[in-house]
């Protein structure tokens, strides 16, 4: 820690108001706080302060996403490998798909601060800990093919447009990684649908169809249930495991970092359109679609991811208690609504949950329009 | 005696160095009346360097509210008048003689007095200073009737005084005090006491008031979350609050005629030796106080809790309405990786740290901020710790946007700073909130007037 420090302390006067290097001010600032919670103290208001951060918090869903990330690097391998029918041993799988994986993850980590670096300086800010997890989000809901440059084009676009024009982390109207993954999919499509992006270096025989893209074209999943529950199919990077994306899940209520409420409901909601979709299958047999098992829904594609990680976003969610009900069950409707009646579009929940995003002002608006009722009454009472 | 109201949102913070329950009596020479202390107060002084003064002698009254004046606590010389930037009247320090001379406003029984006779004798004594209202915590204006006056029997801040001690011996003042008040209110006098803590008869055989009982976590002791409970603020109406010692000051106005404000204080904290009370008049010097009581090393004086107070200096004067001084070390240190890194000194609201399972352990909290200021992100916490039907942060965000309509809509009438404390302690963004709410007060009692 000391070699640590006389390093910062020896940088620090450069970058310092007047130092040659100032236009680096945020930067530097970024990695001292990164290294060391500074030395100051409260100056107003209570003099004790709780010891938990930004940084921490945000920590914590970093470490959710382990799980789902080092399952992603395994199967990115184990599909790859399958495709030209060989297995491998799981160190093999899992190295295959960190050297994959790695480049994007530096990728999106490089632009995405950067730019949130240049904002902080601009603005005179500290750098907000929010790209931390948008950061490491975006690498795990891309297909692993996706080439660098799309990817580093995506992730200023969904940074600058989608949070740092709004006034930078806390005040965005859009989860910033959904975002990202939206401008791929508008912008390329053909890099990010259809059954060969899915596997690195796939053989052509093989077929890598994600399971929603074989429902879309009226197959069945061609995956039993115990697969959808491990994740050893072809998806997104890190979408495919609902048993490391549960432990992710685990972690987040556990620590209540993420909204229980939210997360319950958006489940419900899911449920719901799904249930609500196999009670129309007997009118409507020609899709088969509608009668694939409502709880399955939740199982396979992003659903899962989605519902762990990106509606709980507490910026983009609601704010109240109430209105997180709402919101996440809106949103886990809608992702299976728009999953299964719209052919074009095989997943649903990225585009369920920017929707919902939007609508997550109007639905706390109504939400703090009851409270303001409730006290408005309150006088009439008394008169 | 009823029912019990339950506070079930709140947090308690346990930290060391709680009052021995013995009260000590120092030599006090030095005191001082601190224009700071009261919200809104724009001071234009009666008395200059060198007069002599005694006890109850009006020094320095309110520009705007010219009835409303502030007495001296003892008789002797003012020896300095303080100021700061653009002249501002910091201090008006007096100290004091051996004689202990009081101004004599005549013993008088106040339940044969009329409201007239009694805000008469209040406002020439200085007392009236003691009332305070809601609405934006100010020195309640003599004109009004407001529609109850509210008293926090209890105090849920940490490390705080036991009231009923503090009280001890006291009940004939209190009564009369209590008399007195019910004078000045068609509506009723709440004495709030807590379900558990409150054992005094003081408290609970206290006659011409309507006794609440509340329990739970901090803040159910602040006056404003009892308030929101039993007979909320709404635009226009106005409550009382005051203190029981501060009741106790005015019953013995009543019973001997003299602005007597002795009270007991609590000297708390990690860093006092000895933690226990002491007999101070408002406006004592601290440095007598803390003398030979405080450990080494860098350490912060605050008049009052830990969340609200404010930070004195070490030969500075105890704040007008404080009931105690708490002492804690500084933070200034750096700590390698320590958002990271599991720190068993440090307490959180949050399981993201640890000190959830050690929920009665007493810590040795320092002013480190534990991190730097960001925007709100995290939702669902403040209300947590905020037991009103209020959204906090749609308030704070109204307040920062100075929308008056929304914060009146929101609730701006029924909060004070002290409600937000420890919204202000679990923020994560390191926000100022307390700072936030007293703009927001400032502003729309500047927009009312």
């Amino acid at each position: 820690m000391k070699p640590i420090r006389n390093i910062l302390d020896a940088i620090k006067p450069h970058v310092q108001k007047d130092g040659k290097f100032h236009a680096f001010h945020s930067f530097y600032d970024a990695i001292e706080t990164l290294f060391f919670v500074q030395d100051r103290v409260t100056s107003k208001g209570s003099h004790i302060r709780d010891g938990v951060d930004m940084k921490r918090t945000m920590f914590v869903v970093v470490i959710a996403l382990m799980p789902a990330l080092f399952f992603g690097m395994w199967n990115a391998g184990n599909m790859h490998f399958k495709s030209m029918g060989m297995e491998k041993e799981l160190m093999e799988n899992f190295w295959y798909g960190f050297l994959k994986i790695l480049p994007i993850i530096i990728v999106s980590y490089a632009v995405g601060l950067g730019i949130e670096i240049a904002f902080a300086q601009k603005r005179g800010h500290e750098v907000n800990e929010g790209f931390f997890v948008s950061g490491m989000l975006i690498p795990l809901i891309v297909p692993v093919t996706t080439p660098l440059w799309m990817v580093a084009i995506a992730v200023a676009f969904a940074v600058i447009f989608g949070k740092e024009v709004f006034g930078g982390t806390g005040m965005n109207i859009m989860n910033p990684a959904l975002l990202t993954r939206a401008f791929l999919f508008f912008a390329y499509p053909t890099f990010m649908s259809g059954d060969k992006v899915w596997i690195a270096e796939k053989a052509d025989a093989f077929s890598g169809a994600t399971p929603l893209a074989e429902l879309t074209a009226g197959h069945p999943t061609g995956i039993s249930v115990a697969e959808m529950f491990i994740g050893n199919y072809s998806g997104s990077f890190g979408e495919t495991s609902t048993i490391a994306i549960l432990i992710g899940a685990f972690i987040l209520l556990y620590t209540g970092v993420a909204s229980w409420k939210v997360m319950v409901s958006f489940f419900v909601g899911g449920l719901s359109m799904g249930l609500l979709l196999n009670g129309l299958s007997a009118s409507f047999p020609a899709n088969a679609y509608l009668a694939l098992p409502a709880w399955q829904h939740l199982l396979i594609g992003g659903f899962a991811f989605g519902g762990v990680f990106m509606i709980t976003d507490p910026v983009t969610a609601s704010q109240t208690g109430t209105g997180k009900w709402i919101y996440g069950f809106l949103g886990g409707f809608i992702a299976i609504m728009v999953r299964v009646l719209n052919p074009a579009y095989p997943e649903g929940v990225m585009l369920a949950i920017l929707l919902v995003n939007i609508f997550a002002p109007l639905i706390d608006y109504y939400v703090v329009e009851s409270n303001i009722k409730r006290r408005l009454k309150r006088v009439k009472a008394l008169s | 005696m009823s029912n019990t109201i339950r506070i079930k949102r709140g947090l308690d913070i346990h930290l060391q160095g709680i009052a021995e329950k013995v009260v000590k009596v120092v030599e006090l020479r030095q005191y001082a009346i601190k224009p700071e202390d009261f919200n809104g107060v724009f001071p234009k002084m009666l008395v200059s360097v060198g007069d002599k003064v005694k006890a109850g002698s009006s020094i320095f009254f309110d520009k705007y509210r010219e009835n409303i004046k502030f007495s001296a606590p003892v008789s002797g010389t003012v020896t300095e008048i303080v100021r700061g930037e653009k002249r501002k009247l910091l201090e008006v320090r007096i100290e004091s003689d051996e004689h202990d001379e009081y101004l004599d406003f005549g013993a008088a029984e106040p339940l044969n007095l009329s409201k007239e006779e009694i805000t008469h004798k209040l406002l020439e004594s200085g007392a009236w200073s003691l009332i305070k209202q809601r609405p934006y915590n100010i020195i309640a204006n003599p004109e009004d009737n407001p529609k109850a006056i509210f008293i926090s029997a209890f105090d849920s801040s940490p490390l705080a005084g036991d009231m009923d001690f503090m009280l001890e011996g006291k009940s004939q003042e209190f009564q009369k005090g209590l008399d007195a008040l019910s004078k000045l209110t068609t509506g009723k006098i709440n004495l709030n006491i807590n379900e558990k803590k409150t054992n005094s008869q003081i408290f609970t055989l206290a006659k011409n008031v309507e006794i609440n009982s509340f329990s739970g976590p901090h803040p159910a002791g602040n006056v404003g979350i009892q308030i929101h409970h039993i007979c909320p603020i709404n635009k226009g109406e106005i409550v009382w609050t005051i203190d029981p010692q501060a009741v106790v000051i005015i019953g013995r106005l009543f019973l001997e005629g003299r602005f007597n404000t002795e009270k007991i204080i609590a000297l708390v904290g990690s860093e006092v030796i000895k933690p226990q009370y002491y007999k101070v008049k408002i406006g004592a010097s601290i440095k007598n106080i803390i003398k030979d009581n405080v450990r080494e090393g860098d350490v912060r004086f605050i008049s009052g809790n830990v969340l609200t107070g404010r930070k004195i200096d070490k030969a500075s004067y105890l704040s007008y309405y404080d009931n105690m001084i708490s002492i804690i070390p500084e933070g200034h240190y750096q700590s390698f990786f320590g958002w990271l890194v599991p720190n068993p000194k440090k307490h959180s609201f949050y399981r993201t740290a640890f000190s959830w399972l050690t929920p009665n352990k007493s810590y040795r909290l320092d002013t480190n901020i534990n991190g730097g200021e960001r925007s709100f992100v995290v939702t669902g916490y403040l209300e947590k710790v905020l037991p009103m039907d209020i959204y906090p942060v749609h308030l704070l965000k109204a307040i920062m946007i100075e929308d008056i309509d929304k914060m009146e809509n929101l609730g701006i009438y029924e909060v004070d700073e002290e409600d937000f404390a420890l919204c202000e302690y679990i923020s994560t963004s390191k926000i100022n909130m307390q700072a936030i709410i007293r703009d927001g007060l400032d502003l729309i009692r500047k927009e009312m007037s």
